[in-house]
């Protein structure tokens, strides 16, 4: 019985050394790492928009309001700050008690001659941009009071008032409405415009 | 529950006091002349068995041919009630005199009478507007305000 060769040839020997040598040749520098990742992240990071488009954005996405409510529609007021309304949905949950670091002013009720000048106050101490919703009859005209001796028939006489909302006093969602018509007055603005 | 004395019995009563200073007297109210008003109120609060120590409220009408000013007055030593009042029949310069001598709550309200009706209480320490501003023209509860 004849006894198998054990070990290989000395040509495949020699195959082999070539093979290694050549990779050895071949592998003298790194091979670069993969990057095609980094093109993506950018394309989902980095957005292309017009300043007045990111600042409006900004501005009506993060309004917080000033207390000022000398009457009964700040109970609606309440009611729309609360969980079942939640106007944090609109980055409004802060009601600020100091007038400084507050956008918007809610006049939620009526206004009395001895109280105007207080609320005159409050709105010039608010920083701009600042904006104003009339809530309400009172607010918007005096409402049943228009015709009183000590009533101010409606804040327009001491504020500029950019959004009327009517209603003795109106439900939330009419509140809502409103506060989404001055975003869109917002996402309007222009940093071009404001100098005139 | 606090005990309303009748007018017609207190007035029985002070009559003898200060002959003549009773205009009118009812069951649940007793009117004095204004010019012993004041003599009447420290009595009702001094004497002892009525003891009117503490005053409610102050409130005003108008009646267009006088000015009413009513005190409720209550004794929370005997637990029992008087309502008095008072008049003025002169519309162009009313005037009362100011029980705050007596009880300290007539201050605001004595202002708050003065502020609407435009009635004067002599002797008042304070007399002033309290819900209107300086410079307001007129006395909105008077009737006759437009």
């Amino acid at each position: 019985m004849e006894i198998e060769e054990v070990y290989s040839s000395r040509e495949l020997d020699k195959v082999e050394g070539k093979a290694i040598n050549e990779l050895i040749a071949r592998s003298q520098e790194p091979i670069p790492d993969p990057d095609r990742w980094l093109d993506e992240d950018i394309k989902r990071n980095v957005l292309v928009t017009s300043v007045d488009a990111i600042i409006n954005w900004g501005r009506r996405t993060s309004m917080w309001p000033a207390v000022s409510f000398p009457a009964c529609c700040a109970f609606e007021f309440i009611a729309t700050a609360a969980s079942r309304f939640d106007i944090s949905r609109f980055g409004m949950e802060i009601i600020r008690a100091s007038p400084r670091q507050a956008d918007l002013m809610i006049t939620a009720g009526t206004l009395t001659w001895k109280m105007a000048p207080q609320i005159k106050r409050i709105y010039d101490q608010m920083a701009e941009p600042k904006w104003v919703i009339a809530m309400g009859a009172c607010a918007i005209s005096g409402g049943i009071f228009a015709s009183s001796y000590s009533v101010v028939p409606g804040y327009n006489r001491i504020i500029p008032v950019d959004v009327y909302v009517p209603g003795c006093p109106p439900r939330p969602e009419a509140l809502i409405y409103g506060i989404r018509m001055l975003h869109q007055k917002v996402s309007r603005e222009s940093i071009i415009a404001e100098g005139k | 529950m606090t005990l309303a004395l009748s007018g017609k019995d207190i007035a029985k009563q002070i009559e003898k006091k200060f002959p003549g200073c009773v205009a009118e007297s009812a069951a649940e109210s007793l009117l004095v002349e204004a010019q012993s008003l004041l003599e009447v109120a420290a009595y009702l609060k001094n004497t002892p068995g009525l003891d009117f120590d503490y005053l409610t409220a102050v409130s005003g009408v108008d009646y267009l041919e006088c000015f009413e000013v009513i005190y409720q007055l209550t004794s929370l030593e005997h637990n029992h009630s008087l309502v008095l009042k008072a008049r003025c029949y002169n519309r162009e310069n009313p005037t009362l005199p100011s029980v705050v001598g007596l009880w300290r709550t007539a201050d605001f309200q004595e202002r708050e009478i003065y502020d609407l009706f435009g009635i004067s209480f002599t002797g008042h320490p304070n007399l002033k507007r309290i819900f209107l501003w300086e410079g307001f023209e007129g006395h909105p509860l008077r009737k006759d305000f437009l």
